[in-house]
């Protein structure tokens, strides 16, 4: 990961040096100029003791961004956004990552519009809360937090089109992030440790192959529609078993896929209906066959869902909201997470005060086995620039055919206090 | 001849001699015949008329939160609104305070007909997404603006009926009633006041569903834009039940810039800053 920075970094210094020179062409200068950022602390406990030899009971430190952002008077810009976490619990888990760093430009091109981003970006896709299924761009930093929402900087060219019908928008992705995973000492990891020099790619160019993606969005009336495919090295590893010297590890290994992808929604008064559904080609399952290997296997899954707002529950100037969503794949029990059959309820109560405090519980249950995954979160804005974030997760009867079975001795409560600037 | 019944017919003599005086004279004095809600919405109809043709404009607002004990928070945020022939306006608008929303964004397309639509963007995810339109009630960031005291008050959404004119301040002012026609609306009625001359908002009271009367907003320091378009440049809204209040800062307003439709898309939505 570190080894990517001088490729990112002289990335950067063209990008810096092409709105310069562009800026220099009408008048030479940068028109605005703005940092921003976030350092927040935090702290992970670990109650029960670890299912795993080495593992320990505490996750503390800090992650920080800053965001440098800059303009010229023609409305091109530039991003730059670098960001490090530490943690004193495990090594693994003290990473950097270029979030950020690219190119901005825009124009009309009769009554639409284009739109071009040229560098290290972050693309979000879907409308589901439970899951990040059609969501495929970015690379999972998942050492950051388990729900897989958190995404590293992926290298890319971005080409925009947009108008009254929707928007196209087409992808050249290349410089393949590889996943992160806690390390030995790590909380919420496989039952083995993850070895990273042992990645291997099934396209010749590793992670340079140049992945293609291509999505449309559109809205009509009261819904929204996404529709999306992607060719191109897989985000999500198999993790073979392998020996390295006297330890089993698991060595990742990124398979060429193809993946198509619908994400939906119709908002009609207090109700969000919502489905995302994928199917990829090209990808393993979870069950080893007698060669000690994966099996491929093409799969489609999907997450059916809503969420229903309630206004002034109770009497209160609040707002309650409910999420039902029902997550499928069709891997079944050989599915490569912990989504295969489940049902996730969430319930979100905003207060709406000057402090925006809100509460959050929910249940992740299996409907396959007994597997039951309970949440709970408050946050809290306690000045202009300091906000608290407490959450808990408590892993409950987790089965072992469960894909999480190796997060069973693994509830926390995390604590983040966030200064923003 | 006509004698017995000559009373009767020198009454109903004056009477057509009244009636056809009444008619000559009616049409200068047509308010007389224009009844209550005719008035109203001939009144709210005109004020929306002169609001009309800006085409663009941009601004800052500074929101001022007060509780009871007089403590203060503030918001800042940024916007950018544009005129659609036929059609609500369509505004965008970006959070730089409190820090922790600081880039969360939003866009609505308003609508005289059906309900609007409104994404949300949130920058730690890059994520847009679309938000419900129907709690007009609810408040807008903690203050004690709800949704649907924000934004260009459509005629079709209200039922109007003429109160009558008194001074208000320096100024005459004429007072409307206004009725919701939106049944999710969080007010029974909104007494409006405008001044006679340019017919500018000066004040409004709003009473809650059970009629008691819940806020007052009081608007200052108007200022003229393009020549002909009147902006405030301090709301404040006062809630009676609470005693909590917000005050609204108009600044920098831009008219006339290079703004388009394209600008009010989701994926302008994503890099606005």
């Amino acid at each position: 990961m570190i080894a990517r920075f001088p490729v990112a970094l002289s990335a950067l210094g063209l990008l810096v040096s092409l709105l310069a020179t562009g800026a220099h062409a009408d008048n030479g200068i940068i028109d605005y100029f703005e940092l921003s950022g976030r350092y927040s602390p935090e702290t992970r406990l670990y109650p029960e003791t670890p299912a795993f030899p080495d593992q320990r009971s505490h996750a503390s430190g800090f992650a920080a961004e800053i965001t440098a952002y800059m303009e010229d008077d023609e409305g091109r810009s530039v991003t730059i956004t670098p960001f490090y976490r530490f943690d004193a619990g495990d090594p693994e888990r003290t990473h950097a990552d270029l979030r950020e760093a690219f190119l901005l430009l825009y124009g009309d091109i009769g009554e639409d519009e284009w739109e071009l981003r040229l560098g290290v970006d972050r693309v979000f896709w879907g409308v589901v809360e439970s899951r990040s299924l059609v969501d495929i761009v970015n690379q999972t930093d998942l050492v950051e937090h388990p729900d897989e929402k958190t995404k590293l900087g992926q290298p890319m060219a971005h080409v925009t089109l947009s108008g009254d019908w929707g928007a196209v928008e087409l992808f050249a992705l290349t410089g393949h992030r590889k996943r992160t995973y806690p390390g030995r000492h790590g909380r919420l990891r496989p039952a083995l440790v993850v070895d990273h020099s042992l990645t291997t790619y099934e396209s010749q160019n590793e992670e340079w192959h140049v992945d293609l993606a291509g999505r449309y969005t559109g809205s009509v009336g009261p819904l929204d529609i996404g529709l999306s495919a992607f060719d191109g090295t897989s985000r999500e590893p198999t993790l073979l078993p392998m020996l390295a010297g006297r330890e089993l590890v698991l060595a990742p290994y990124y398979e060429q896929i193809q993946q198509f992808g619908l994400d939906t929604q119709l908002t009609t008064g207090p109700w969000l209906l919502k489905l995302e559904a994928i199917h990829r080609a090209g990808a393993q399952n979870a069950r080893l066959d007698q060669t000690l290997n994966y099996e491929e296997e093409d799969y489609a899954a999907f997450v059916l869902g809503g969420e229903y707002a309630i206004y002034s529950p109770w009497e209160l100037d609040s707002e309650l909201t409910l999420i039902a969503e029902w997550t499928h794949d069709g891997r079944g029990r050989w599915a490569t997470n912990a989504f295969e059959n489940d049902l996730l309820l969430v319930a979100r109560l905003g207060l709406n005060d000057e402090q925006s405090t809100e509460f959050v519980g929910s249940v992740l249950n299996s409907l396959e086995n007994s597997s039951r995954v309970l949440g709970a979160e408050f946050k809290r804005r306690l000045s202009d620039s300091l906000s608290l974030h407490v959450e808990a997760a408590a892993y409950v009867g987790i089965d072992e055919n469960d894909a999480a079975y190796v997060a069973r001795r693994d509830s926390y409560i995390g604590v983040n206090l966030d200064y923003n600037f | 001849m006509i004698r017995v019944s000559s009373p009767y017919l020198l009454l109903a003599l004056f009477g057509i001699f009244v009636a056809v005086l009444a008619w000559a004279v009616e049409p200068p004095l047509s308010r007389a015949a224009e009844s209550a809600e005719e008035a109203g919405l001939r009144i709210a109809t005109d004020a929306r008329e002169r609001e009309k043709g800006f085409g663009n404009f941009t601004a800052s607002l500074n929101m001022v939160l007060r509780n009871k004990r007089g403590q203060e928070s503030r918001r800042e945020l940024r916007l950018q609104v544009i005129e659609v022939e036929g059609d609500g306006d369509r505004t965008m608008f970006v959070f730089d305070r409190p820090r922790d929303v600081k880039g969360t964004a939003f866009l609505v397309h308003a609508h005289k007909d059906e309900p609007d639509e409104q994404w949300l963007y949130l920058p730690a995810l890059k994520r847009v997404k679309r938000i419900s339109s129907s709690n007009q009630s609810g408040s807008f960031m903690g203050s004690e603006f709800a949704y649907e005291d924000l934004g260009a008050s459509e005629i079709e959404k209200y039922a109007y009926t003429y109160l009558r004119d008194e001074p208000c301040g320096e100024l005459e002012c004429v007072v409307v009633e206004r009725v919701p026609l939106d049944r999710k609306s969080g007010y029974s009625r909104q007494i409006v006041w405008f001044d006679q001359e340019e017919l500018r908002v000066q004040q409004i009271q709003f009473h809650d569903r059970r009629d008691a009367h819940l806020k007052t907003m009081v608007v200052e320091g108007y200022q003229m834009y393009l020549d002909r378009f009147w902006r405030a440049s301090k709301i404040t809204m006062t809630n009676h039940l609470t005693g909590k209040s917000t005050e609204l800062h108009w600044l920098d307003y831009e008219f006339g810039t290079d703004l388009d439709v394209g600008d009010f898309t989701k994926t302008a939505l994503k890099r606005i800053r």
